[in-house]
């Protein structure tokens, strides 16, 4: 269960990215973020793992405050959540099977980890995850001899390293065609069903919301403008989320 | 420079007409270069009358000469010796002996005698085609005065216009010319051997100096690298406990490293026992090692009682390492000694695991150290961070203040104490007094100035002070580097291997952050949140994204330090500048010649290998 209450964060500039948001999100939800371009979907997710450092407001996580744990508790608690990107966020010069044992990181021994050595079991995982994404034989390939949509299946695949018990997906699909935005979002849909895994991504297509989310929130300027079921989003709601002059196009 | 809006909706002609003001602005950027370039002739005393001068021209054909002439190989020579009598002033009723039989070579000189003084043509015939050499006069006194030097053509003549010497004499005197023929296969000179020693040092110095420089730069690029150094930060109790420990834990690190030393020289008289001692601690690390550090953490934090206990495991297998360490260091000074004696030619293998395992002896109380201070002061520093945490907000301004005016004392007593090294102030209470106080204030101060959320940005800090280094280091070159190390370790090659290791440490220290600092930050922030420890994203998300720029970069200061090292000898530093600039000063061209020929094959060499490597590599 993820609680989060009144996630303030004001960047050094003073720029506010995000203000006063409040929402809870039962395990096992398929969570939707919407909004404008810098509405502060980003920011919100990284808030709730801490690789943006909150202004202020709390983040409960199976009802521990993580905006007060110590650097090294935190690397216990971020273990347990995948992340996602939408530029996939792949070392390049690295294999795709090194990019995906990265997942493991934050179990293995940080000592032998350094010295490139990983448990035999976890490599093993390592081919299952891969497997599981349909890209096994690419293995050994370097990482940016991948397509767009496979670099995102390596994406998924290390954040499955992690045993997550919620992923946030920033923008997964952004990047990407229509076509592979589907099989991407399938895999999380799957691993969202099958695996009981909260998950959390931000979308900019409302046909893909309503096809895959059993709940949305809508950041507009950093403030939460809706909370609620895909379906209700009708033309008025639309037009407070996106602003006056956007026109709907799915 | 026109200033004119350069709208697309505005026709080109507007554009022609320059207004007054730029052309003022111009005509005086014409005069501030005039001017500029005629102080900077008067400076440099840029003169034609040099270029032009006869005098100065005849020294440099010369020396282009020698220069084109590289002593590096000779040949046997055969003197071939043809003499003429002749009468000076003339003797009535001499008679010249006649020239030999035909075929061979002789001297005619017209006329037949003649006074001292007086101009004369000496001819030859029947030489070697394009022979050469000096012809003399040779009075009784024999003492041989040249006449001038020939050349003979293709039909084996020559013929020379000189004057005969002021040696009167009634006997018969002798003119003499002397051909020197090479012969037999060409052999190398002295210099051109001395020249090859010299460039086989030149091209290690830079190797060594090359190789000492990457190890030491690529952790320094770490700390010079803002991206990376900007997110540390720390809470002021738990900084100002890390300072403290800092010293505190080399302290104790140094003097364990001194007992463990103590007790294994006892082993080390009895090889069989240093080497029970080795395989014991290898041992005893291994195993305590693998139960200390498992291979996969837990899926809860250990408790507390399991953490101190991994710690204490830590701490003996440190102990059991450093241990170790001085084992290995005495078996390979004693294998290396042993080596040294029986290898004949190939001596230097054994002496060279001799010298490693004096450096490591050397080090290891600088690694005990070391480690002792990062363990201690980790420590510390987590302790601060537990302060911080659970202490209420008055207490922790309290306890801010307190370890902050202990922290800024330490640093300052330290600073003090250097200081008072290098000055020798010889007024122990009131230097240390004083610098204790004022540190102690501005500790106080930082602490006062920090408010309970603020984390100070300790990476920041030491980014810079280390950048600040690095300048310093990098702005003074390696060629002055070494007059400092010649005092220190003497005049040779290894002055210059320190010296140039320093600046390629500095420079690219530099180079190498920039590198870091401009890697995609993406697979950074994607590593960290899979849970990985700061070394973790540094080895999974920093280094795979800088190893092609790192190489590069490591071949050009390859290039870099082949050339420095060609001339590092010029201030003491070995290789093969020592040689010419000796040869230089002596006015020796000729052999300073076949050194610059040297320099230039093996640099031209090094540059095509390292496009080589570059290719196969990058």
């Amino acid at each position: 269960m993820l609680q989060v209450r009144n996630l303030t964060k004001i960047y050094d500039g003073g720029v506010l990215a995000l203000d006063d948001v409040s929402f809870d999100a039962p395990d096992g939800q398929f969570l939707a973020v919407i909004g404008l371009s810098g509405s502060g979907k980003s920011t919100l997710l990284r808030c709730l793992n801490r690789l943006i450092e909150p202004t202020a407001g709390q983040v409960l996580w199976n009802d521990v405050d993580i905006t007060n744990l110590s650097e090294e508790e935190m690397r216990w608690v971020r273990r347990k959540i995948g992340m996602v990107f939408q530029h996939f966020n792949l070392v390049h010069r690295s294999s795709v099977l090194t990019n995906v044992l990265a997942g493991r990181l934050g179990y293995v021994n940080p000592t032998w980890s350094l010295l490139n050595r990983f448990p035999k079991h976890d490599i093993e995982k390592a081919m299952q995850q891969l497997n599981r994404v349909g890209i096994a034989d690419k293995a050994a390939q370097r990482a940016d001899e991948l397509s767009g949509g496979q670099q995102q299946r390596v994406g998924i695949a290390r954040a499955l390293m992690q045993d997550p018990q919620m992923i946030l997906a920033d923008e997964p699909v952004a990047s990407l065609d229509p076509v592979l935005a589907h099989s991407i979002m399938q895999y999380l849909e799957l691993i969202n069903k099958e695996d009981g895994v909260t998950v959390l991504c931000s979308l900019h297509f409302l046909d893909l919301v309503h096809r895959y989310a059993n709940r949305v929130i809508a950041l507009n300027e950093g403030k939460l403008v809706f909370d609620g079921a895909p379906q209700e989003i009708d033309d008025q709601r639309f037009k407070e989320i996106y602003g006056k002059d956007a026109e709907r196009v799915g | 420079m026109e200033k004119t809006p350069n709208g697309s909706d505005k026709p080109a002609v507007t554009i022609k007409k320059a207004s007054l003001k730029s052309s003022i602005l111009r005509g005086s950027l014409f005069a501030l270069a005039f001017i500029v370039f005629a102080y900077g002739f008067k400076v440099t005393r840029v003169s034609f009358e040099q270029i032009n001068s006869p005098d100065r021209q005849a020294s440099l054909t010369r020396v282009l000469r020698a220069i084109a002439k590289p002593e590096i190989l000779e040949y046997e020579k055969i003197e071939k010796i043809v003499e003429l009598g002749v009468y000076v002033p003339c003797q009535a009723g001499a008679r010249i002996p006649e020239p030999a039989s035909p075929g061979e070579p002789y001297l005619v000189m017209t006329p037949a005698c003649a006074n001292p003084r007086s101009a004369i043509t000496l001819e030859g015939f029947n030489f070697e085609p394009f022979s050469s050499g000096p012809a003399f006069f040779i009075p009784s006194s024999e003492v041989k005065l040249k006449l001038g030097d020939f050349e003979s053509g293709a039909d084996g003549r020559f013929k020379i216009e000189t004057k005969l010497p002021p040696r009167p004499d009634e006997a018969m005197q002798t003119i003499q010319a002397v051909t020197r023929i090479n012969t037999g296969a060409p052999y190398f000179t002295q210099t051109a051997r001395q020249t090859w020693g010299k460039i086989i040092e030149t091209v290690f110095l830079a190797l060594l100096a090359t190789v000492f420089g990457i190890i030491l730069a690529v952790p320094v690029s770490f700390f010079a690298a803002q991206n990376l150094m900007r997110e540390i930060t720390a809470p002021m109790s738990s900084l100002a406990l890390a300072v403290l420990g800092w010293p505190v834990g080399m302290y104790a690190g140094a003097v364990i490293a001194g007992w463990i030393r103590t007790l294994s020289e006892r082993l080390t008289g009895n090889p069989l026992l240093t080497l029970a001692g080795l395989g014991a601690a290898l041992l005893l690390i291994w195993f305590l090692g693998r139960w200390a550090f498992p291979s996969e953490e837990e899926e809860k934090r250990p408790s507390l009682a399991m953490r101190l206990s991994r710690m204490a495991a830590t701490v003996v297998v440190a102990v059991a390492a450093i241990f170790f360490l001085y084992m290995l260091a005495s078996i390979a000074i004693v294998a290396g000694e042993l080596l040294e004696e029986r290898l004949g030619s190939l001596d230097f293998l054994g002496a060279f695991v001799s010298s490693l395992g004096e450096i490591l002896h050397l080090l290891v109380v600088l690694i005990a150290a070391l480690a002792g201070g990062a363990a201690f002061s980790g420590l510390l520093a987590r302790l601060g961070t537990l302060l911080y945490r659970s202490l209420p907000k008055a207490w922790i301004f309290v306890a801010n203040v307190i370890l902050g005016a202990a922290a800024g004392a330490m640093v300052a007593g330290l600073l003090a104490a250097g200081l008072n090294w290098l000055y020798e102030f010889n007024n122990y209470t009131r230097v240390f007094t004083s610098s204790l106080l004022v540190g102690a204030a501005l500790g106080i101060l930082v602490a006062v100035l920090t408010r309970k959320r603020d984390a100070i940005p300790v990476g920041i800090v030491v980014y810079t002070i280390t950048r600040t280094i690095l300048n310093v280091l990098r702005a003074i070159e390696a060629l002055i580097w070494v007059i400092i190390f010649v005092v220190w370790v003497g005049i040779g090659p290894f002055a210059g291997v320190l010296a140039l290791t320093l600046h390629t440490i500095a420079a690219l220290g530099k180079l190498y952050s920039e590198q870091v600092e401009s890697i995609l930050p993406g697979p950074l922030e994607a590593v960290k949140a899979t849970g990985a420890t700061r070394l973790q994203t540094i080895m999974y998300a920093v280094i795979p994204q800088i190893v092609p720029p790192y190489i590069s970069f490591t071949i050009y200061r390859w290039d870099i330090n082949v050339r420095m090292s060609t001339i590092i000898g010029f201030a003491g530093g070995g290789g093969i500048g020592f040689l010419l600039f000796q040869n230089i000063n002596l006015l020796n061209y000729r052999a300073a010649s076949a050194q610059m020929f040297a320099i230039a094959v093996v640099v031209a060499l090094m540059d095509y290998f390292s496009a080589w490597l570059r290719n196969k590599v990058v």
